[in-house]
């Protein structure tokens, strides 16, 4: 008994260290962003990376979607008479859920693997302790600008899933199911609202931020093997996921 | 310049230095040998500030770096340069933007003069025209060469070389021996090396330190080491031999 306590002690007493290790990871990159030189050449090309290169498999994902929430949203409403409604019920999932959980989501697969496996095979052919002995801080020059496109990236992402998505449910609902366009635009148009455009941001920002903090870190602290950088990169996305779903749950609740 | 002492350093649970007392003398070229998973890369590591000690301290000049961070190590390393092993060359640059990079990024240089200064080292290492290779494209020994022409282009006062002949063949590793060297003579920065290349680090070594059981069992001149009678540290050097190979461009 003593023993089970003792193991389950050291397992939170690691989980409590790696929390503070992740913590101050973070505040140390953004501090490092604070200081000169600023490296916005980085920044841009590790938003082209996160952001641009994921276009095509975000817009594809938001197309089928909002298709398949038309789909299923027409036949739900036909039974109380409402396809009408579809318009609105599409944007607002697309809005408010969807568009930030699941481009996050394709992100992480996209961009956020990518990310740990680039900077694991650096810590393994140390090229991050390359940098160290040239004086530049490879937090500052490696971790910061992808933190930063992480969270530029994601909204931008988002903005483009959520049109792609509400456009993907016109396509299916009123040119295939038969959804009187007027009333299909007109129901998007009045039942969005500012505040869930704004939630809509908020959670993008913060998805980003989890997506390209947590990926980071996990190739930055990667164990010196092959077998290492695998455990890494599946940590990196399935924490990152479960971050996002639990994130989506904790900043819908303080939305409502 | 440099100087260790009293240097412990536990890795996994396991004592690798256990007291280390080193001072490596100034435009110098020290070589630290030993045996396999001694700890002699963790030491090299040691004097960059890599890896911090659990007890002791590591001078540089009249710095004590054991404890600093940020800037304040980034000031002491300035003064330093490393070969890793691997050659540690960034993947995604070719091999000209990676002997520029400390230039663009560190000193900030843009123009021509990047260009020059890059031209110049990569000639001097034997790279000449090879500038738009990708690492990837690069054989072991001129991957060795360009993390050297990186090493050099921001002419820097110390350069650690982290086993810089392993991996190639015995050819390669003495031209790569010859052109550290070669460099060593020209520019006067003080070099430590970590190598297994028994005979042929005594033809090139101004001193020969060993590491045994986490600690330094003998530093003297390379002349002076193969003199030892230490019986442990002559089977070690005797089964390579005990004279340079002819040729080399220092002589025992």
């Amino acid at each position: 008994m003593t023993n089970v306590i003792e193991r389950l002690g050291a397992w939170a007493v690691i989980r409590v260290q790696e929390m503070g290790r992740m913590l101050l990871f973070v505040l140390s990159a953004f501090a490092w962003l604070l200081r000169p030189p600023f490296r916005f050449h980085q920044i841009m090309k590790q938003l082209h990376f996160i952001g641009y290169r994921s276009t095509f498999v975000v817009v594809l994902t938001a197309g089928f979607t909002g298709m398949v929430l038309a789909l299923q949203g027409y036949y739900s409403l036909r039974k109380f008479g409402s396809e009408g409604l579809l318009g609105s019920a599409v944007a607002l999932s697309m809005i408010r859920e969807l568009g930030p959980v699941l481009a996050a989501l394709m992100v992480t697969a996209r961009a956020g693997s990518a990310m740990t496996a680039e900077i694991g095979i650096m810590r393994i052919t140390e090229q991050i302790d390359a940098l160290d002995t040239m004086a530049i801080n490879p937090q500052q020059y490696l971790i910061a600008p992808k933190l930063v496109a992480g969270v530029l990236g994601v909204p931008l992402l988002v903005a483009i899933f959520d049109v792609v998505g509400i456009y993907g449910g016109s396509l299916v609902g009123v040119d295939l199911l038969g959804v009187s366009e007027g009333a299909y635009w007109n129901s998007v148009e009045s039942a969005v609202e500012w505040k869930d455009v704004y939630g809509g941001i908020l959670k993008s920002v913060t998805f980003g931020l989890i997506v390209s903090w947590v990926c980071c870190y996990k190739g930055f602290y990667t164990r010196q093997s092959a077998e290492g950088l695998g455990s890494a990169t599946t940590e990196a996305v399935v924490l990152s996921s479960v971050l996002i779903l639990v994130g989506d749950y904790v900043l819908t609740s303080l939305l409502l | 310049m440099i100087k260790l002492v009293g240097v412990e350093k536990k890795l996994g649970g396991q004592s690798v230095l256990q007291g280390v007392d080193l001072s490596i003398p100034v435009g110098k070229l020290t070589t630290i040998i030993g045996r396999s998973g001694e700890g002699k890369s963790v030491l090299l590591k040691h004097m960059i500030g890599l890896m911090q000690p659990d007890r002791g301290e590591v001078w540089v000049g009249d710095v004590e770096i054991s404890r600093l961070s940020g800037t304040l190590l980034n000031d002491v390393r300035k003064r330093f340069a490393m070969l890793f092993q691997g050659a540690a060359l960034f993947d995604s640059l070719s091999v000209f933007e990676n002997v520029a990079f400390p230039l663009r990024e560190k000193l900030r240089m843009k123009g021509p003069e990047v260009g020059r200064r890059v031209e110049e080292k990569l000639e001097e290492v034997g790279l000449a025209g090879m500038g738009h290779k990708f690492p990837a494209e690069l054989s072991g020994g001129m991957r060795k060469r360009a993390g050297l022409a990186r090493a050099l282009v921001m002419e820097p006062e110390i350069i650690l070389f982290d086993e810089p002949t392993t991996g190639l063949d015995p050819l390669m590793a003495k031209s790569i021996h010859d052109l550290i060297v070669t460099m060593h003579r020209r520019f006067g920065f003080t070099a430590v090396m970590v190598s297994h290349q028994i005979p042929e680090i005594f033809g090139i070594s101004d001193w020969v330190a060993m590491l045994r059981k986490g600690k330094i069992a003998l530093m003297a001149t390379a002349a002076e080491f193969q003199r030892t009678t230490d019986p442990e540290i002559q089977e070690f050097i005797s089964v390579g031999g005990t004279v340079a190979l002819p040729g080399s461009l220092v002589s025992p």
